[in-house]
């Protein structure tokens, strides 16, 4: 057997076994894997798409990124509903059982420390997007640069012109951000502000302006979905988004605020 | 829950998340614990895969004459930077002209000068 071994996410023993249909990133069933008091979920994968070459190559191409992605996530998502995971970064692949059980025993206290203070919270997110009447940037449309034949000078023109009527409107859009993260993370118990976020990958219309993860007691969930949602009206012009209940990605981490050095 | 014929959609397509959301936090976010197999994620940042995103219809945006995706803020972190390095060129040269100007003011009471 060739199979390597995906690692989702660690959490403590469930009380029931896992859905039976609950399938991984390359197909297989996810399964439980216990060993000091922890339990790894799992998955086989091919060799031949997990080891480090074809993973590398496989990384690169956004279909399969985002299938597997959402493979994973899937997983997760399962896990969330019946226990409290903690989610590993995508693609942590191990040869082979006791692979996983050394890591384990080698992380076992720092995961059970991280797993205490994430116990029974979940992850919301949070994103507000300035609805722009104008196409998508990104897309700047012949329409935006204007009648045929705009020369380069024509064109820096105009989109200077264009800059400085957006500009108040951005005003308005962070003051409107600023006040809703500092609302939402005095209800959290912790949050995280992501980058914004491209239209392009999200299909989301409008600029997205906020974009934060927030830290809440599973049973604070719905009182903190009705802040949000209480907001939604304060804002016209802008539209704000609510993503969840996830697994506390988030809040996983070794650190807060994890940089990319 | 899954399935079986193409990507599992765990959130339904009232709740509103998107690819971005999700790869965002499974490549981003999430406990990293080196496996077997050494990958170094950070090779595929989002950045990395927005740009390729942007890159991908460079060709296209270059037959339409627009190549500010060079210096647009939203797509680059390095015009972000320019921008703003520019911005404290111009708002220094600013103060430096209104200083001049006021020291000019005072100069001005002996040798008034005349509009053009």
């Amino acid at each position: 057997m060739t199979g390597l071994r995906y690692v989702y996410a660690v959490c403590r023993p469930l009380g029931a076994p896992l859905q039976a249909q609950l399938t991984g990133v390359a197909g297989a069933p996810a399964k439980m894997l216990t060993h000091h008091g922890l339990v790894a979920v799992v998955s086989e994968v091919p060799e031949r798409d997990f080891s480090e070459e074809p993973l590398r190559t496989h990384l690169e191409d956004l279909d399969w990124l985002a299938a597997t992605a959402r493979a994973h996530q899937g997983v997760i998502d399962a896990l969330t509903v019946v226990t409290t995971p903690l989610p590993l970064r995508m693609a942590t692949v191990f040869r082979d059982d006791s692979g996983v059980r050394s890591m384990i025993e080698s992380r076992e206290e720092h995961i059970r420390a991280t797993l205490e203070r994430l116990q029974g919270r979940v992850e919301w997110g949070v994103k507000v997007y300035l609805e722009t009447e104008q196409p998508q940037e990104a897309e700047a449309s012949p329409a935006e640069t204007g009648p045929k034949a705009a020369s380069g000078r024509d064109y820096l023109r105009r989109r200077r012109q264009q800059t400085m009527a957006r500009e108040d409107v951005w005003q308005k859009a962070e003051t409107f951000a600023t006040r809703l993260h500092e609302k939402l993370s005095a209800f959290a118990e912790d949050s995280r502000l992501h980058a914004p976020q491209n239209a392009t990958l999200s299909g989301a219309a409008g600029r997205n302006v906020l974009n934060a993860a927030y830290l809440v007691p599973r049973g604070h969930s719905e009182e903190f979905v009705e802040l949000v949602d209480r907001t939604k009206d304060d804002a016209p012009g802008l539209r704000v988004e609510l993503t969840g209940p996830w697994a506390a990605y988030s809040f996983a981490g070794e650190l807060p605020q994890q940089e990319v050095p | 829950m899954t399935t079986p014929s193409r990507l599992p959609e765990p959130y339904g397509p009232g709740s509103g998340a998107n690819l971005a959301d999700i790869l965002e936090r499974v490549l981003d976010k999430g406990i990293v614990i080196a496996g077997d197999i050494r990958i170094n994620l950070l090779d595929i940042e989002l950045l990395t895969v927005k740009l390729r995103l942007v890159v991908a219809s460079v060709d296209k945006a270059k037959e339409m004459g627009i190549d500010w995706w060079e210096s647009d803020p939203a797509l680059s972190s390095r015009a972000r930077r320019d921008e703003l390095a520019k911005e404290n060129a111009e708002l220094r040269e600013r103060l430096a002209r209104l200083e001049e100007l006021e020291q000019g003011t005072g100069r001005a009471h002996t040798h008034p000068k005349e509009a053009p």
